[in-house]
């Protein structure tokens, strides 16, 4: 029920924050979205959409934190005898993945 | 589909099964809140994939199935009264109330329709200008900023004939019932992901302290899941109780501000009850008085209705991680997706109805 699906914002219109709409593509199905909870949402940004309404933009680099912390896991072990979890927020994520 | 297949990848599904089974050493019982995680464990078989010591209790988090009978029958209820379009979401319709479902109040002639967003109730309530058109506002902090977002539109508007019937849950409450109670087995939590992007982590930070439990804010993918269970085995193998956030890519740690001003606009925290828990204290959210004339159960005479619950469904000790879904009797026999005794065999994101799909049943 709390489904959010991912999608990038291409198209704004509307100026008052409450009525103002973006179109989203989710990998090729347009839907008309509610930004009034993305108030300064951009063009080209990726939004997560819960029940016609944006909730939260996507943040790119943390999208590979996923990846990033595995690689961090093994580093540390590396390092050190008994093992410890990273920060789940590396500064640096690496880029192990590619789509 | 980008921010979703990434992370199905097989290989490092396997790197953190592996990395899981170094760093836990005991036996550790963690219960996902969200149903959407419930759905995505039992689909990808995450929970066999973990080390025998790790279990997964499947939490509260499907407000489908924690939505009180007596709000289904109001639903259905008004959806009888002539001249009413009542719109919900899909999964709603088939839930059982005290009598029946919203589906055999449509095949009596009701008119019920099946919406994606309130705004697009919204729109028929705009466009159908005779008719009074209620949305049954199921859901928790996730859906209430589309739900609020409605409501504001509609005041602004003077959209009369638009009203909501609101079933708003809140999560904290429902952990902190969880982990008061006596027969509690929850050692530590994947979050919600998506109500943690609405609300922030603040309110889980507090009960993190209180009851000294490690949480993970994770998302819905297996790797999400599986790394938020790294997370969560690590802080209690290092005896922390910290709130990391494992769904980086959309939650702040204030969350977004400009949909908790949309719901705090519109909403007020109330008791709620909750089937199969019974009621909860602070867990609810109804229409402030500020937007009473769009509240459904004022304008149809509903507010004093309640009913008893029947019994034999235990989806309440399911919910709390009590029971599994196989441990009940009528599970697989009495109780199916098609015959639902509860609620949780009814959303697709009911633990029963996840293990009843995914799950061999012999």
């Amino acid at each position: 029920m709390c489904l959010g699906v991912p999608g990038k914002l291409i198209e704004i219109a509307g100026e008052d924050p409450l009525f103002r709409v973006g179109r989203v593509d989710f990998a090729g199905v347009i839907r008309e979205v509610s930004l009034a909870a993305i108030p300064d949402a951009r063009v080209g940004e990726y939004v997560i959409v819960h029940a016609g309404l944006a909730i939260s933009r996507l943040d790119e680099e943390e999208a590979q934190e996923v990846f990033g912390y595995l690689d961090e896991l093994a580093r540390i072990e590396e390092a050190t005898p008994r093992p410890e979890a990273p920060n789940p927020k590396p500064q640096t994520p690496n880029h192990a993945f590619h789509e | 589909m980008r921010f979703m297949n990434e992370y199905r990848d097989g290989a490092y599904a396997e790197r953190y099964r592996k990395a899981i089974a170094k760093v836990q050493t005991k036996p550790w019982t963690l219960m996902e809140v969200c149903g959407g995680q419930t759905h995505a464990i039992l689909k990808y078989g995450i929970d066999q994939l973990l080390p025998p010591g790790i279990t997964l209790v499947h939490g509260p988090g499907c407000p489908v199935c924690v939505t009180a009978v007596e709000l289904i029958d109001k639903a259905i209820e008004i959806a009888a009264r002539p001249g009413v379009t009542l719109c919900s979401f899909g999964d709603m319709v088939r839930v059982p109330g005290s009598r029946n479902d919203l589906q055999a109040a449509k095949a009596a002639g009701g008119d019920v329709r099946i919406v994606y967003s309130p705004l697009d109730a919204l729109r028929l309530a705009q466009e159908n200008p005779k008719k009074r058109v209620v949305f049954f506002g199921v859901g928790f902090e996730t859906t209430a900023p589309a739900n609020a977002t409605a409501i504001i539109q509609a005041k602004q508007r003077n959209i009369n004939n638009f009203s909501m019937l609101v079933a708003h849950v809140r999560v904290p409450p429902a952990m902190e019932a969880i982990l008061s109670s006596p027969n509690n087995v929850v050692q530590g939590f994947l979050a919600p992901g998506h109500v943690c992007a609405v609300m922030g982590c603040a309110e889980y930070e507090d009960i993190a302290r209180k009851y000294k439990v490690p949480m993970a804010v994770t998302g819905f993918e297996p790797l999400d899941i599986l790394q938020g269970i790294h997370i969560c085995i690590t802080q209690l193998e290092q005896g922390r109780t910290d709130v990391a956030i494992q769904y980086a890519r959309g939650v702040l740690r204030e969350g977004n501000i400009a949909a908790q001003r949309l719901m705090q606009e519109v909403f007020t925290v109330i008791p709620r009850k909750w089937r199969g828990i019974g009621e909860i204290p602070e867990s609810g959210l109804a229409l402030s008085e500020r937007y009473a004339e769009f509240d459904a159960e004022r304008l149809f005479g509903l507010v004093d209705y309640s009913v008893e619950e029947s019994t034999e469904c235990i989806s309440g000790l399911v919910l709390q991680g009590n029971k599994k879904p196989v441990e009940c009797p009528a599970f697989g026999t009495r109780c199916t997706p098609e015959t639902p005794l509860g609620a949780t065999m009814v959303s697709s994101e009911g633990a029963c109805a996840a293990y009843y799909r995914y799950r061999n049943i012999s």
